[in-house]
């Protein structure tokens, strides 16, 4: 049973914090919190299993083309959803924008491929050893991503821009860099993460659209816990999220770890509203 | 004195008798179609019309939350849930003995107010994202308990809704119940909506600092409104589970709180109309649209994301066509000083306002050092200098939105409590802002009338219910405001809506709702900024004429003129600290005011 937990509790918590990397993604560069990054997450599950089940695509042609799809409706997000509101002088309208997009999309989905839960295929072509791939490779994708995303911060010119513009934009545009495209590029990026998650979780959670809800939530309480912004908050926070989940789930049923996850949420945010792991702003006069 | 027995008019033109039968026509066309439905004897338009009512009631109450308070509460679909099933499962008996349909229903009620309540907790300390968050946690919660806890919800399978008994038996007496319910849910919400807990909850949504500096205490407003909207979600929910007649989680999509939430914002914000009509075409249009019922989620999805993006005002906004009259173009302030002493009793002087020894820094930086101020009643206190000194963090310091590291404010010896910024108005501390903080959406009028928030005596219930306390309550505040108006020379504009007004005209304005709270000391902040040279000069007399009445004025300025021609005082600031203080003259001649700020 510890196994269980622990391998199960482990690889959902990776999809979770890939969620959550998502959200800060978006918000790093245009401080817009997206109601797209679980939207992002259904659409990984079930364009995987329309490329590879449905049209009989190799497994890598299909995972490309499903990261590709991801970098499309992130662009679309920026352009249609989050760039007319941030004309505008009512900004904090992007929660409805995003939030209409996200539903489309999911409509979209519901309609076009069915609202049954749909298998995903076995990605790799192994033998379940030791290890079961649908908890290893979402544990992998989680991995990878933050190493990349270290690497693309810290060590590219383009990963500083980004870091410039998370910083201060209004400084970040003094110096030329372009705000815009900027913006555009990580939500392209962010529409990779989303699906990545979405694409590897699949196995275990299938290609459903009704995951869009779940991920949605499950993947902001742990960015909302670690303080917005913060990777290693996500993925901690995602970790400990999908560990307690399953071992509630196995000790005292499922019912309780839902309304476990959302009384704890409640009761950090009122008491820390910006994060367990956040820093206080507040200058509102 | 003549000039101050001047009649002033007390309704503005356009509320008069014709406005008001225009205003009628809608509802009553409403309600004449809706109780002569039954003639048509169609039992399938009966059943649209009884959802159409359910869903309005749910509808009212989230309008307030919504349309009013501004707040994004997207999962309202769960209250919907409990209400239903604490109705459906209370009357099948299965759990216990079974309740009587009617007192089943009032529990639904109840178990909605309590959940709203509790949904509503976080609104008060998170940002719009977070809230909207949680409520779609919650909504997620609730569906996933309704499907495991099967001893009492039946799980998947669902339970059986109950048959409402004489005299509202199914078919149109059940249709008439639903329609009774929903006009007295128009009726309550409308009442609140007139009254200054709804003027109240719009100016939260739109200038929530210049409410709470009107004596706005917004945590007590919002959770009242959330007890109450979620009390209405919860009867809602129960007569949803007699008109599906079996409920099931399925039942309670999230598709549903989409519809509730479009429905509020296709009307329009602030307004009781145009979320009803909203209503209504989003239950009905589905049913003439038969090949699209399945895009109908994708429709309402796309018609929000336009609605956003276009015109955010919603139906109301294209019916409000008064408000897209031009208004005449060089319009003139005129103030009437005069008329002050019908506002500001006439103080005995002797008060004080005081900060002793504040310290106040943002991380590493200082933005108040050790300052000791003192506004007496009566006099006009000037507070200059450069920008960056901690004048407006004085200001902020004083009206209780920021906590100092050291220090104390005092009034009138008594230690005024940091981080209560409601509580000012109360002790007849009022404030004006640098940028002017409008209410937006609302007339002019309402913007002045918030400022007598403290003077209400009504309660919430007596106003929800329009008992007589809550008339006299309107006619005063009501009467007041236009005075007020009348003394900064805005009386003419009173019916406006105060986003079309000049820069200049929302500084004086401003001012007209800082005196509805009748203040022993005033603190404005830049009054004069973007003023023309004459009106500089008619707000100069204003302030004297203010201080005058025996209220203390503390008048954070740029404008040296203005400041040496009615300041009693003047304190100047250098870094957080007083660099001098003294009369005008002294301040004039002071040296190193003169290098420092002043030039030669």
């Amino acid at each position: 049973m510890l196994e269980s937990i622990l391998s199960y509790g482990l690889a959902i918590g990776a999809v979770y914090a890939l969620i959550g990397i998502t959200y800060n993604v978006m918000f790093t560069a245009s401080r817009v919190f997206s109601f797209t990054a679980g939207m992002l997450g259904m659409v990984g599950g079930v364009l995987g299993a329309w490329f590879i089940t449905r049209l009989g695509l190799p497994v890598i042609v299909g995972f490309v083309l499903v990261l590709a799809c991801g970098a499309l409706i992130g662009v679309v997000t920026e352009i249609v959803t989050v760039r007319p509101v941030l004309k505008g002088i009512e900004q904090h309208l992007y929660v409805l924008s995003t939030l209409a997009f996200a539903l489309m999309v999911q409509q979209f989905v519901a309609i076009e491929w069915g609202t049954e839960a749909q298998p995903f295929p076995r990605l790799l072509p192994i033998e379940d050893g030791w290890v079961d791939q649908q908890f290893v490779l979402p544990i992998l994708a989680c991995i990878l991503t933050v190493v990349g995303l270290e690497v693309l911060y810290r060590h590219t010119l383009i990963g500083r821009a980004f870091r410039a513009i998370a910083e201060d934009s209004y400084a970040a545009r003094a110096l030329g860099l372009p705000e815009q495209r900027l913006r555009t590029a990580s939500f392209a990026l962010a529409g990779m993460i989303g699906t990545l998650a979405g694409f590897t979780g699949a196995m275990m959670l299938l290609a459903y659209f009704g995951n869009q809800a779940i991920l949605s939530f499950y993947g902001f309480v742990p960015v909302a816990l670690g303080g917005m912004g913060s990777h290693r908050g996500a993925v901690v926070g995602g970790l400990a999220l999908g560990l307690f989940q399953q071992a509630a789930n196995f000790l005292v049923g499922g019912i309780f770890a839902a309304v476990a996850v959302f009384v704890v949420f409640i009761i950090v945010l009122l008491l820390r509203p910006e994060g367990l792991a956040g820093a206080a702003t507040a200058r509102r006069v | 004195m003549d000039a101050a027995a001047a009649p002033i008019a007390t309704r503005p033109a356009q509320t008069g008798r014709v406005a008001r039968i225009e205003a009628a026509v809608p509802w009553v066309v409403l309600a004449a179609a809706a109780v002569a439905l039954p003639l048509f004897d169609d039992s399938y338009a009966g059943v649209i019309a009884q959802r159409a009512c359910i869903y309005w009631i749910l509808c009212a109450g989230l309008n307030l939350v919504v349309g009013y308070a501004g707040q994004i509460a997207i999962g309202w679909v769960a209250l919907l849930t409990l209400g239903a099933y604490t109705t459906a499962v209370l009357t099948a008996g299965t759990v216990m003995e079974p309740w009587h349909p009617y007192i089943a229903l009032v529990a639904s009620g109840v178990m909605g107010a309590a959940f709203g309540f509790i949904i509503g907790l976080p609104a008060l300390r998170l940002r719009t994202f977070y809230f909207a968050m949680t409520t779609l946690g919650f909504s997620t919660i609730v569906t996933q308990v309704a499907l495991a806890w099967k001893s009492v919800t039946g799980g998947g399978i669902g339970t059986p809704g109950p048959v409402f008994p004489w005299p509202f038996e199914p078919g149109w007496g059940f249709y008439y119940f639903c329609l009774l319910l929903a006009a007295l849910a128009t009726w309550m919400t409308a009442n609140i909506a007139s009254s200054r807990f709804g003027r109240g909850l719009v100016a939260i949504r739109d200038a929530e600092v210049a409410a709470e500096a009107s004596g706005v205490a917004k945590g007590r407003l919002l959770m009242t409104v959330f007890l109450f909207s979620g009390a209405l979600a919860g009867v809602a929910g129960g007569l949803f589970s007699s008109l599906q007649s079996y409920i099931t989680p399925d039942a309670f999509t999230f598709d549903l709180s989409v519809l509730f939430f479009i429905a509020i914002l296709i009307g329009g914000r602030g307004s009781i109309l145009g979320p009803l009509l909203g209503t209504i075409i989003l239950t009905v249009l589905p049913e003439f649209a038969a090949p699209l019922v399945a895009w109908s989620t994708f429709l309402y999805a796309a018609l929000l994301l336009v609605i956003v993006l276009a015109i955010p005002g919603g139906i109301a906004d294209l019916l409000d066509y008064k408000n897209r009259r031009p208004l005449e173009q060089h319009r003139e302030i005129v103030t009437r000083p005069e008329l002050l002493s019908r506002i500001l009793k006439r103080q005995d002087g002797g008060g004080a306002l005081e900060l002793r020894g504040i310290e106040l820094h943002f991380g590493g930086v200082r933005a108040i050092d050790g300052l000791d101020l003192e506004v007496r009643s009566g006099e006009v206190h000037g507070l200059i200098g450069p920008n960056g000194s901690g004048k407006t963090t004085a200001l902020n310091v004083i009206s209780g939105y920021y906590r100092p590291q050291a220090g104390q404010a005092r009034l009138d010896g008594e230690t005024l409590p940091f981080l209560e910024p409601h509580t000012r108005a109360g002790q007849r501390i009022a404030r004006t802002f640098q940028t002017p903080r409008l209410i937006g959406g609302a007339s002019v009028l309402e913007n002045v009338m918030i400022g007598g928030t403290v003077e209400g005596r009504c309660s919430f219930t007596e106003a929800m219910l329009s008992l007589p306390r809550h008339h006299r309550d309107e006619a005063h505040l009501h009467e007041a405001a236009m005075t007020a108006l009348a003394t900064v020379g805005l009386e003419g504009l009173a019916a406006v809506r105060a986003d079309r007004l000049q820069h200049s005209e929302l500084r004086f304005m401003e001012i007209a709702r800082a005196l509805m709270v009748r203040p022993a000391f005033l603190l404005l902040d830049e009054p004069a900024a973007g003023l023309s040279a004459e009106e500089i000069r008619r707000l100069g007399a204003l302030i004297k004429a203010i201080s005058r009445s025996g209220t203390g004025v503390l008048l954070v300025e740029h404008h040296a003129d203005l400041i040496f021609d009615i300041c009693d005082r003047v304190t100047v600031l250098n870094l957080g600290k007083v660099l001098a203080a003294g009369t005008p003259a002294e301040i004039r001649a002071h040296r190193e005011v003169v290098s420092a700020y002043l030039g030669a």
